[in-house]
């Protein structure tokens, strides 16, 4: 092993374990041997690097030579020539938009831009083994909270400002104040990792690439509260997490970082997944602890709230997987270095996963205060297949959108919240024109609908009564009476509703109502979908650039199309059902929806 | 999973009960368990955890029809799921799952007559920069799948029974 001159990073990210970056891997390994190099040269499997439509992806380090898009049979091409001859190979290298041929990973823009706080170790180690979490100061702050007493630890948080990253930006310094000023021998430490919103991938990537960062956190929470016991209640979805938190948990166990009197401080901590079984309103607070009970997640009116009254009714510190991937930087760099970062009110960095009609979609970490026009064109490369950005949604089924005019917000707690919606984990979804705001405002009521637990009336009954109206106006029935009811019902049920959930649950419809007016009123009076995604008002016609090869008559599910071969084809509207089949087999683009 | 009449093998269920029952609020750590072995939680699968668990079981029922994950009716061998979260919504998952279900000729949350297909829709499968998505019993993973490729996706799966 002398000789290690290589280190190639493998993104083992979700995304490009979809890409198919196992077998990119495996070619690899088996190159190296084949040309007896396998031992001059590491290869890793990291977490998640964030460029996911990139993926498969290779890093050759020391340079940080950035392969892109790899297939298993390009491997052996890039052995022999950089691995031996030390050649970069250019033709799989990341190309900007201007064409330019870009060797590094820092010299690209999507990277270039980011600030990486919490995923600061994110696609540099091999997530399953400690010891490289270890040699990146891993487990140090743990050893720098023992040496402070417990109360300037609690301070230390406090003065660095950090707000609650699961959404809603509370002071994550007041909470654990709370629950250690709460007298008691026995009290919890909780990671919540329901990470319900649809749309966010954040706290996934953080658990798959580098799950020790969360269990620190946790364990220096415990130290500071005075708990001995933490829980990460993950969502049955990532199993992948679930496998990496527990792998993790056993390594720590073993290396003494968790256990019985950690590092020699006397202090005793230990840490247990519990795992979610597909509830969104688990991702609430009081919800997620009836959860981990084994009771159902039914959430319960604050106060007293979870930091003095919380998992089997003990005081419980309570934060979500992006919180406590802060906690080690604090720490260990202090709070002033932490809040030189971002803006005063909201200092630090914000995770975003950056998803729809994007180039660049992925994973990425900016300062707090950054515009949405950096994240969407900067970082993200625009809108995809040259389209036009419409609007940006953020903060889930509790948030709201941000159309074009407000595209240079710079991004806070507070600056959202100015507009209508909130920052939620992180997801931040880019809509083209292709996207129908009355369509998007009822498929986040129907997940309300599905989602919402049902204890309390307002919620239950208030967001099934709001997309039966939904429903109406995209299905060509609005009136413009219903316009007024929508409002009245989101008020109605923002103000009465129990939990989170239903408090927020109207917001998508105030947001679109406030921002796309023009079009429900579209849809009510002109009974026309501009995006052309509600089916009831659209229709599809075949226009003279068809030949007449037949493939849309065969396609078509309900024999709508009629025509001879060679002939012009007509679609029948009164059987026409919509499905669109037509229009994605044809092979001219001869068919035209309207 | 059995489905005739001859008796289930309840020791594996016996050997969770016993590792976990002394464990506070387990029991939702052990639904997952026994659905993972048995394919479903039976009546008589629920029965056996709240004895074991000391739970009521109107507690251990009233859990497991709360979650999405839990069932009781056995699933189908390939349980195709199409994520409906935002990303995959904004890149036509509906589509999808109206694909699906006609190609299959059941609704979202059925099971084809065969056995072979259940077809799910879930929140967010956390894979959004692949919108839309599709996964098969957790496993396989296809990607900004369109309309087109439903037909080749479902029969791969049948050839590998055929």
């Amino acid at each position: 092993m002398a000789g290690i001159r290589l280190h190639v990073l493998v993104c083992a990210g979700a995304g490009c374990i979809s890409s198919g970056c196992v077998k990119v891997k495996d070619a690899l390994v088996e190159s190296l041997n084949k040309h007896n190099v396998a031992g001059e040269v590491k290869v890793l499997e990291t977490g998640c690097m964030g460029s996911c439509e990139l993926g498969p992806i290779m890093v050759f380090y020391p340079e940080g030579v950035f392969y892109k898009k790899l297939k298993p049979e390009n491997v052996d091409e890039i052995v022999r020539e950089h691995v031996i001859k030390g050649r970069v190979v250019e033709k799989y290298l990341y190309k900007s938009p201007d064409e330019k041929i870009i060797q590094k990973i820092n010299e690209i823009e999507f990277f270039k831009r980011q600030k990486k706080v919490v995923l600061r170790n994110c696609g540099f180690i091999d997530p399953v083994k400690i010891e490289e979490y270890l040699a990146r100061d891993g487990y140090e702050a743990l050893a720098k909270a023992f040496s402070m007493e417990r109360r300037s630890v609690v301070e230390e948080i406090k003065k660095s400002g950090l707000r609650g990253r699961g959404g809603g930006g509370f002071s994550t310094g007041m909470k654990w104040q709370f629950t250690a000023d709460t007298p008691g021998d026995v009290k919890y430490i909780v990671c919540n990792a329901d990470e319900g919103d649809p749309g966010a991938f954040m706290d996934r990537s953080v658990l798959e690439g580098d799950p020790h960062i969360v269990i620190e956190g946790m364990a220096i929470a415990g130290y500071a509260v005075g708990a001995t016991q933490g829980f990460v209640y993950c969502r049955a979805e990532y199993p992948l997490a679930i496998e990496r938190l527990n792998n993790a948990i056993e390594q720590a166990k073993k290396y003494g970082l968790l256990g019985k009197n950690i590092l020699g401080s006397g202090f005793d901590f230990d840490v247990e997944v519990r795992i979610g079984a597909g509830a969104f309103v688990c991702g609430e607070e009081t919800a997620l602890l009836h959860s981990i009970e084994g009771k159902r997640g039914e959430p319960r009116p604050r106060p007293p709230y979870p930091a003095t009254r919380g998992l089997f009714n003990k005081p419980t510190v309570i934060n979500n997987v992006e919180t406590w991937a802060n906690i080690t930087y604090i720490i260990l760099k202090g709070a002033d270095e932490f809040k030189k970062i971002g803006t005063e009110k909201n200092p630090g960095t914000k995770v975003f996963a950056l998803a729809g009609d994007i180039v660049n979609a992925g994973l990425v970490e900016v300062p707090m205060g950054t515009t949405l026009r950096e994240i969407v064109f900067d970082i993200g490369g625009g809108i995809l297949d040259g389209g036009k950005f419409k609007a940006a949604q953020t903060g889930g089924p509790s948030g709201g959108c941000i159309p074009a005019e407000h595209l240079d917000i710079k991004i806070d707690f507070d600056s959202l919240k100015t507009l209508g919606t909130m920052m939620g984990s992180g997801g931040l979804i880019v809509m083209s024109e292709k996207t129908c705001m009355v369509d998007l405002a009822k498929f986040f009521m129907q997940f309300c609908v599905d989602e919402s637990c049902g204890k309390c009336a307002p919620c239950r009954i208030g967001t099934k009564r709001t997309y039966e109206i939904l429903d109406l106006i995209t299905t060509g029935k609005g009136e413009m009476k219903h316009i007024d009811e929508l409002t009245e019902l989101a008020k109605n049920i923002g103000e009465a509703s129990l939990c989170g959930l239903g408090q927020t649950a109207p917001n998508p419809v105030l947001s679109t109502l406030r921002y796309f007016k023009d079009e429900y009123i579209e849809h009510i009076k002109e009974k026309k979908c501009r995006a052309k995604v509600c089916k009831a008002l659209i229709r599809y016609d075949i226009t003279d650039r068809c030949v007449g090869c037949g493939v849309c008559k065969k396609a078509c599910p309900v024999d709508a199309i009629e025509g001879e071969r060679k002939q012009l084809h007509v679609i029948d509207q009164d059987k026409c059902i919509k499905c669109g089949m037509c229009y994605e087999k044809c092979p001219f683009n001869a068919i035209e929806v309207k | 999973m059995c489905s005739c009449n001859c008796k289930t093998d309840y020791s594996y269920l016996d050997k969770i009960i016993e590792e976990n029952k002394s464990r506070e609020g387990i029991l939702i750590n052990v639904l997952h368990a026994a659905q993972t072995h048995y394919g479903a939680l039976t009546p008589d699968i629920q029965k056996k955890i709240a004895d074991g668990l000391s739970i009521p079981l109107s507690v251990v029922y009233g859990t497991v029809t709360f979650y999405h994950f839990f069932t009781m009716i056995p699933k189908g061998k390939y349980v195709i799921k199409i994520c409906t979260g935002t990303a995959c919504y904004v890149r036509g998952a509906n589509r999808l799952v109206e694909s699906f279900a006609e190609k299959l000729g059941v609704e979202v949350g059925g099971t084809t007559p065969d056995g072979l297909f259940s077809l799910e829709t879930v929140r967010c499968v956390g894979a959004c920069s692949l919108a839309p998505v599709v996964t098969v019993n957790d496993i396989d993973i296809f990607k900004r799948v369109t309309t087109k490729e439903v037909d080749g996706i479902i029969a791969g799966y049948r050839k590998k029974e055929a």
